[in-house]
């Protein structure tokens, strides 16, 4: 038996509400199209061997989310494993086993939201594989031979995919008018960057207990995903250009609001579809509010006393039959 | 002259599961320093919750006082290091690439200066007859190596009291004897949780049978082995 | 890992998985489609989630601790009840004396409260789900509705050594706490911060290769035992008629509360 506390929700997993409807429709559809291509790439590449493989490794990073180290008397600091998981396995099962355990964890601890899930699937499992594997694959081949290339590699893959992960994530929110990119640019940032941190020195460690041990599951895998190195690529440079930019507009959620432009069009469209209807009582919100809270009062004590009522006659009943 | 108060003392320790289900029920047990002691019982009786209560991994109701310190948070760093448990299974105590900085996992964390950490883990490896395996990478060790660092792991931290979780379970009979020769050896009060009986007779003078979270005898480890209907009734054979 | 899961034998545990998956999700949108200020929604919304946890007698108390979750990342929200068009400073007399000049927008306060509202709401929601169904169950759902073979093997797998590989990392844990200790005298316990993540980290590299070692164990076992590739499919069995009309109901509350929420919000 397991006796201990699910993780605690950590700072990228956005809950629902978070992110507009529509934000969160795009990139569930970006996150299935990359998902799908992950499956028949990683079948392609592990065999038969994967969904072991990718099963029990995702097992790994679930649990190994829950090795923490104190930094600063209450607060700890965890691994995400992006980067480890594509260091070891390679982009596309590492997506795979990302997006699992992003999964679950919205699904059974609701660590981040359902809707939201598309989202968060993008930054954790796409972009924060996509970016270790360039980082890492680019400054190994830089650092080719040096005895502390792995251990400076994967710190900067880690922090890599922990810091760029989170620029995303705050375009995600602010783009949903739910918070000023001024704002939420640079406090994800400068957050992240020092949870970064963490995630670099953990991975390093990490990689080093690996090297000392199996050296040879540490070799560059023979052929490299040309595609993630230049989608990858891309998105990490497509972030670094639009989060200064935005944090630095004047007034940020007056650039939201352009952006929310076309979207609010779409759905005041919408709304033109029902008729400009004013049923007596429910144009005036106040009366409104009450006749909803008496509703719903109602409905919740009736359910109540229904199930009690059902309760009685039931231990009625059995107690009769003893 | 010392008083001859108990090193470890557990009164009235009781602990339920988070799901309710009771895993001890009003242990009393003392430890008197210099004894070696054997904790038996069938798998589910609750020997490893117990160990687990006795450096504060877990917290029950009742009182533990270690060397006459009430286990509490405010103690549990004195008391880690008084109290050295030894688990089971060495993989999940060795995390580091080469032994030395395994053994030399306490005492860092204690903050002693870096001379007084060498010197506490060129001891404990001599303790344990590993002195020449500093510099080696525990994780290519055979299981019985590995037993012995993580006992250095332990022995660096000077503690009181020695504190096994099933010894021998898993390692080959030359290992295994090796290993009861070391325990024999070490001059540290020990509770030993075991199911290897044969270990019981040769180690340890006293046994105490646990048997669904509670004490079911405690006595001498001659009558208690001997005694066939009682091993019978607790599960033993 | 805890299973959120409850077990019970409510009307709401006996629902076929798609129908409550479905239900879910079309509960979130209509919830999150609903514009700001709608209070009258939301308290309909909040009194069918509520409604829902008696139903599935998992509780109100359980759904309501639960749903705290979301706490943190309203704090990324807080600066709406700052800015925003109409954002006045507040005259209260303490901030007068203070020389401080808060501005507050009343619209940005609406907004947030909408969106606090609307996500914890959501919450609970997911809770529901989580709770009232087995995870093997959801799975088969999530399968039967669209998720792929492999995907679905793969979650599976994971789910079955989670609480094996998680034990693990319990124990790890455990033998780390037993190990810090502090000593008598003027020493600082702790080592150095960089000291501390080393450690984590071997101990990250050890897990992350016992599990690639135990994964392939795995693979023998899952060879002796006739795997060759290709996942079982679960039989499609077609979802009955009166969890059908559960659906039909359920789609049609939710989309007439979203009417009403377009007309109550602004």
């Amino acid at each position: 038996m397991l006796l201990s506390p699910a993780p605690a929700p950590q700072p990228m997993h956005i809950p629902d509400g978070f992110v507009s409807v529509s934000i969160s429709i795009i990139f569930w559809i970006i996150s299935i199209l990359i998902v799908a291509v992950a499956l028949r790439r990683a079948r392609r590449q592990l065999g038969e061997r994967d969904v072991p493989l990718m099963g029990v490794l995702a097992a790994a990073i679930f649990a190994g989310q829950m090795l923490n180290f104190t930094v600063l008397g209450g607060t700890s600091g965890h691994l995400l494993g992006a980067a480890i998981a594509t260091i070891l396995l390679g982009p596309w099962p590492a997506i795979l086993v990302m997006t699992s355990v992003v999964s679950v964890q919205a699904l059974l601890f609701q660590d981040g939201g359902l809707l939201a899930l598309g989202a968060n699937i993008f930054n954790m499992a796409i972009i924060g594989v996509s970016v270790s594997y360039v980082v890492f694959t680019g400054l190994r081949r830089v650092l080719n031979g040096r005895a502390w290339g792995l251990g400076v590699s994967g710190f900067l893959a880690a922090w890599a995919s922990i810091f760029v992960a989170s620029l995303a994530c705050a375009l995600q929110i602010a783009l949903s008018g739910v918070s000023p990119a001024n704002v939420a640019v640079p406090a994800m940032a400068s957050i992240h960057a020092l949870i970064g941190i963490g995630e670099g020195l953990i991975t390093a460690a990490a990689l080093a207990f690996i090297y000392a041990a199996r050296r040879d599951l540490l070799q560059p895998a023979q052929g490299s995903s040309p595609g993630i190195l230049i989608g990858g690529g891309i998105i990490a440079l497509a972030l670094a250009v639009l989060s200064p930019l935005a944090s630095s507009h004047p007034d940020g959620l007056e650039w939201v609001a352009e952006q929310k432009g076309f979207l609010s069009q779409a759905r005041s469209a919408v709304y033109q579809i029902i008729p400009d209807y004013s049923l007596p009582g429910i144009s005036n919100a106040a009366l409104s509010t009450i006749l909803a809270g008496v509703i719903g009062v109602v409905v919740v004590f009736g359910i109540a006393y229904g199930i009690a009522r059902a309760d009685r006659r039931a231990a009625k009943e059995s107690s009769s039959e003893s | 002259m010392r008083s001859m108060q108990p090193l470890i003392e557990i009164q009235n320790l009781t602990y339920h599961y988070p799901d309710g289900k009771q895993a001890l029920n009003g242990i009393n047990l003392a430890v008197m320093p210099g004894e070696k002691i054997s904790l038996v019982g069938a798998n589910g009786a609750g020997k490893s919750t117990l160990l687990l209560h006795l450096n504060g991994v877990l917290t029950g109701e009742g009182g533990i006082k270690v060397d006459g310190l009430a286990l509490e948070k405010a103690n549990l760093g004195r008391i880690r290091a008084l109290v050295g448990l030894v688990f089971q299974n060495p993989d999940d105590q060795l995390f580091s690439s080469t032994v030395y900085e395994d053994v030399a996992y306490g005492p860092t964390y204690q903050g002693l200066p870096h001379s007084e950490v060498q010197q506490r883990v060129q001891a404990a490896l001599d303790a344990v007859h590993m002195d020449d395996y500093a510099s080696r990478n525990p994780y290519h060790l055979s299981g019985g190596e590995k037993k012995r660092i993580a006992i250095a792991t332990v022995l660096s931290m000077q503690p009181q009291v020695l504190i096994f979780d099933e010894p021998t379970a898993g390692l080959d009979p030359r290992a295994r004897r090796e290993l009861i020769a070391l325990l024999h050896e070490l001059p540290q009060t020990m509770l030993i949780a075991t199911h290897d009986l044969p270990l019981v007779e040769q180690l340890t003078p006293r046994t105490v049978i646990l048997n669904r979270g509670a004490v079911a005898a405690d006595g001498p480890t001659t009558r208690i082995l001997r005694d066939a209907r009682l091993l019978d009734e607790n599960g033993l054979c | 890992m805890q299973e959120r899961y409850t077990h019970s034998s409510s009307p709401v545990h006996a629902l076929d998985a798609r129908v409550k998956v479905i239900l879910t999700l079309v509960f979130l949108l209509s919830l999150n489609l609903t514009p700001i200020s709608a209070w009258p929604a939301y308290i309909l919304y909040l009194s069918l989630t509520l409604s829902v946890a008696l139903l599935a007698r998992v509780g109100t108390g359980f759904v309501i601790k639960r749903s705290a979750l979301a706490l943190p990342f309203m704090l990324a929200a807080l600066p709406l009840v700052f800015t925003g068009a109409d954002a006045r400073p507040l005259a209260l007399p303490l901030l007068r004396e203070l020389g401080w000049s808060v501005p507050v927008s009343l619209q940005g306060l609406e907004r947030f409260a909408s969106i606090a509202l609307r996500s914890w709401i959501s919450v609970q929601a997911a809770i529901l789900l989580a709770g009232t169904t087995r995870f093997n169950d959801l799975l088969t759902a999530l399968q039967q509705i669209g998720l792929p073979h492999l995907f679905v093997a793969i979650i599976g797998l994971m789910w079955r050594y989670l609480s094996v590989i998680g034990e693990e990392v319990l124990r790890m844990l455990r033998a780390r706490a037993s190990r810090s200790a502090s000593a008598p005298g003027r020493y600082r316990a702790g080592g150095s911060l960089a000291w501390r993540a080393r450690v984590t980290g071997g101990m990250a590299g050890s897990l992350f290769l016992r599990s690639l070692e135990r994964s392939d164990r795995v693979y023998s076992a899952m060879l002796s035992r006739g795997y060759n590739g290709q996942q079982p499919v679960e039989g499609l069995e077609p979802i009955s008629a009166a969890n059908r009309r559960i659906l039909l109901a359920g789609v049609a509350l939710l989309a007439a509360l979203w009417l009403f929420g377009l007309l109550t919000g602004r």
